[in-house]
């Protein structure tokens, strides 16, 4: 019910998109341009249609990124930009960039630099088990390390490359193409159903390890089975609009709020990360028109006082 | 006959040994109750049985095959498990809480069930918290909870029940009302229980079969009037003590002796 009335907001939301801009159109002319000829044709199908796509394939990307991990590590803080695997995607892709040039390898590179952060992070912080403040604090640390990586690249690389990989770093949506649409759209159709597979074994996760091992839930291939996807579904999101902050974390806690239940939601989490992601972009191209403001500025916008807050409810329960 | 069985089992937890070189056949369609001083290793018992836990040595067997090379599905249809401490997720309601045990029964393609609807039913029923079905767990007294836990291993509808201290939190009639239920599943459905109890008497009144453990071994185990002697009790618990019969029962009934 809950995802019923999020997919209808989710399309509306897009359809707006598609409608609004410097150059605006109305519903009717989009029609036109979509499956006619029209004057819009250009705007709509090369300019605006894909970067909506990209937005809302890789925002639901974020979105379930964010609610398995925290749901994994039942604390809405651990979420992929938190623990610094946005981060690492984020290195893998501008090495790429910067080595082979963007383009097809650049996911490839996002999905290494993911795993080689999320590897590092857990091997940094296990000490017989996972404690999710020293986690956390490792991620932080690690996504510090990785930043000052991606910097290091920057002012080796060659100007032009760097100059790509600048636009792309502020996490924007801004000219992108088909190949991004094509890339964040299989990602999410073959990482997707793997996510919302292993909803229920979280679920039970919810329980503690013991109960959910007693219903059957094989915990440590289903730990293991979690990461893994989620570091993924990070990943291609990255390498398609670029390491965007907080759509990952705020997902994950919206979706369940308003799915209502106890379980992790990763079906509303996705929705909602792909309409805070084209909501963001649309605000960025229109709020300050003509100026074009990368879409991460307003998620950061957003989600930076709700970490805040976050922050302040853990310290005060004394979780942190 | 034995369908559970440990089998020279060693257990512990990175490397520190809790128990050594164990052995118990859980007795079918009996109740087993498993007695013994804090942190002797009961719980750690139980989750090895439950395949919680893999032995560093040994093996826990179901049906004669290492229990851990058992798909872990497969063991849930048979064994139900309510842990010592269960956690319950924020904001859930007695009646999702209860639903989530009929999970081994449910596949990617078989939905819920009449056959799911009725055995949560039965489970509120039999545990007396169909009232509460409506509320959020958090909301429950900790005896309300202790039932609300129990129904949801009852609607999970195993052959093998293990139960962890389902009697904390509870005040003496609740004890005895949840001890009963446990009884009656044993005597009219047949289900094999394997519960650790803390109260010698309420063990006694309750258990077929009782295994007094102390250090991680079993030092007696055998029907409770045969276990439970001043001896047992002085052994197991440093406990100087006498045995009487329960006047109402004619299990046997420890009375500590007066200090000094
Ligand atoms: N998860 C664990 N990690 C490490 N040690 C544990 C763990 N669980 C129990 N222990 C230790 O094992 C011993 C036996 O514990 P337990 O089986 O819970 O005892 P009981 O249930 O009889 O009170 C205790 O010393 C306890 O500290
Ligand atoms: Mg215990």
């Amino acid at each position: 019910m809950a995802s019923a009335g999020l997919a209808l907001a989710l399309v509306a939301l897009m359809g707006a998109s598609l409608c609004l801009g410097d150059y605006s159109l109305n519903l009717g002319q989009v029609w036109q341009a979509v499956f006619g000829d029209g004057d819009g044709a250009f705007v709509v199908t090369t300019l605006r249609a894909p970067r909506i796509l990209t937005g809302a394939f890789a925002g639901a990307c974020f979105g379930l990124s964010g609610a398995m991990l925290q749901s994994l590590a039942r604390n809405p803080l651990a979420s992929p930009d938190l623990l610094g695997f946005t981060q690492g995607a984020g290195l893998g892709a501008v090495a790429t960039i910067v080595l082979v040039g963007s383009g097809d390898w650049v996911t490839a590179g996002a999905v290494g630099g993911g795993l080689l952060a999320a590897a590092l992070v857990g091997l940094l912080s296990w000490r017989g088990g996972f404690r999710i403040w020293r986690v956390v604090l490792v991620g932080i640390g690690v996504g510090f390390t990785f930043w000052a990586g991606i910097d290091l690249l920057m002012t080796r690389g060659d100007i032009f490359e760097a100059a790509a990989a600048t636009q792309w770093l502020t996490g924007s949506l801004n000219s992108r193409l088909w190949s991004h649409v094509a890339v964040s759209g299989i990602g999410l159709a073959v990482l997707g159903p793997v996510a919302l597979g292993l909803g229920r074994s979280l679920d039970h996760l919810g329980l503690g390890e013991d109960t959910a091992a007693g219903l059957g839930v094989r915990v440590g291939a289903v730990r293991i089975a979690t990461a893994i996807t989620a570091v993924l579904l990070a990943a291609v999101a990255v390498s398609a609009c670029g390491p965007v902050a907080f759509v990952a974390l705020v997902a994950g806690p919206l979706g369940r709020r308003i799915a209502g239940g106890p379980g992790p939601a990763l079906g509303p989490a996705a929705l909602i990360g792909a309409a805070l992601l084209v909501a963001a972009d649309l605000s960025g191209r229109t709020v300050v028109a003509p100026m074009q403001l990368p879409a991460g500025l307003f998620t950061a916008l957003l989600g930076a006082p709700y970490l805040l807050w976050l922050l302040a409810i853990q310290i005060r329960k004394g979780t942190l | 006959m034995s369908r559970l069985e440990a089998r020279d089992v060693t257990l512990g937890y990175g490397g520190r040994t809790v128990v050594e070189d164990l052995s118990l056949a859980v007795p079918d369609g009996r109740v087993t109750v498993i007695i013994g001083p804090n942190a002797c290793g009961k719980s750690t018992l139980l989750r090895a049985l439950a395949r919680l836990l893999a032995p560093s040595a040994g093996a826990v067997t179901l049906d004669g095959k290492a229990i851990a090379r058992q798909p872990t599905r497969e063991v849930a249809r048979v064994l139900g498990l309510l842990p010592q401490t269960p956690i319950a997720p924020e904001g859930i309601a007695v009646a999702d809480l209860v639903a989530r045990g009929r999970s081994p029964h449910q596949g990617a393609f078989r939905q819920w069930s009449v056959a799911d609807e009725a055995a949560v039913e039965a489970a509120l029923a039999a545990t007396g918290t169909a009232d509460l079905a409506g509320l959020r767990v958090e909301e429950l007294s900790g005896g309300q909870r202790q039932r609300v836990w129990i129904a949801m291993a009852l609607a999970q509808d195993t052959p093998l029940l293990l139960l962890d201290e389902p009697t904390t939190f509870l005040d003496l009639r609740h004890q005895i009302e949840v001890l009963s239920l446990v009884r009656r599943l044993n005597r009219d459905l047949g289900r094999t229980v394997v519960m650790v109890l803390h109260d010698i008497g309420l063990a006694c009144r309750y258990a077929d079969h009782l295994v007094a453990m102390r250090e991680g071994q079993i030092l007696a185990m055998g029907a409770p009037g045969e276990v439970v002697t001043s001896d047992t009790i002085r052994r197991v618990f440093d406990l100087e003590a006498r045995v009487i019969p329960d006047p109402e029962t004619g299990t046997p009934l420890v009375i500590p002796l007066r200090e000094g």
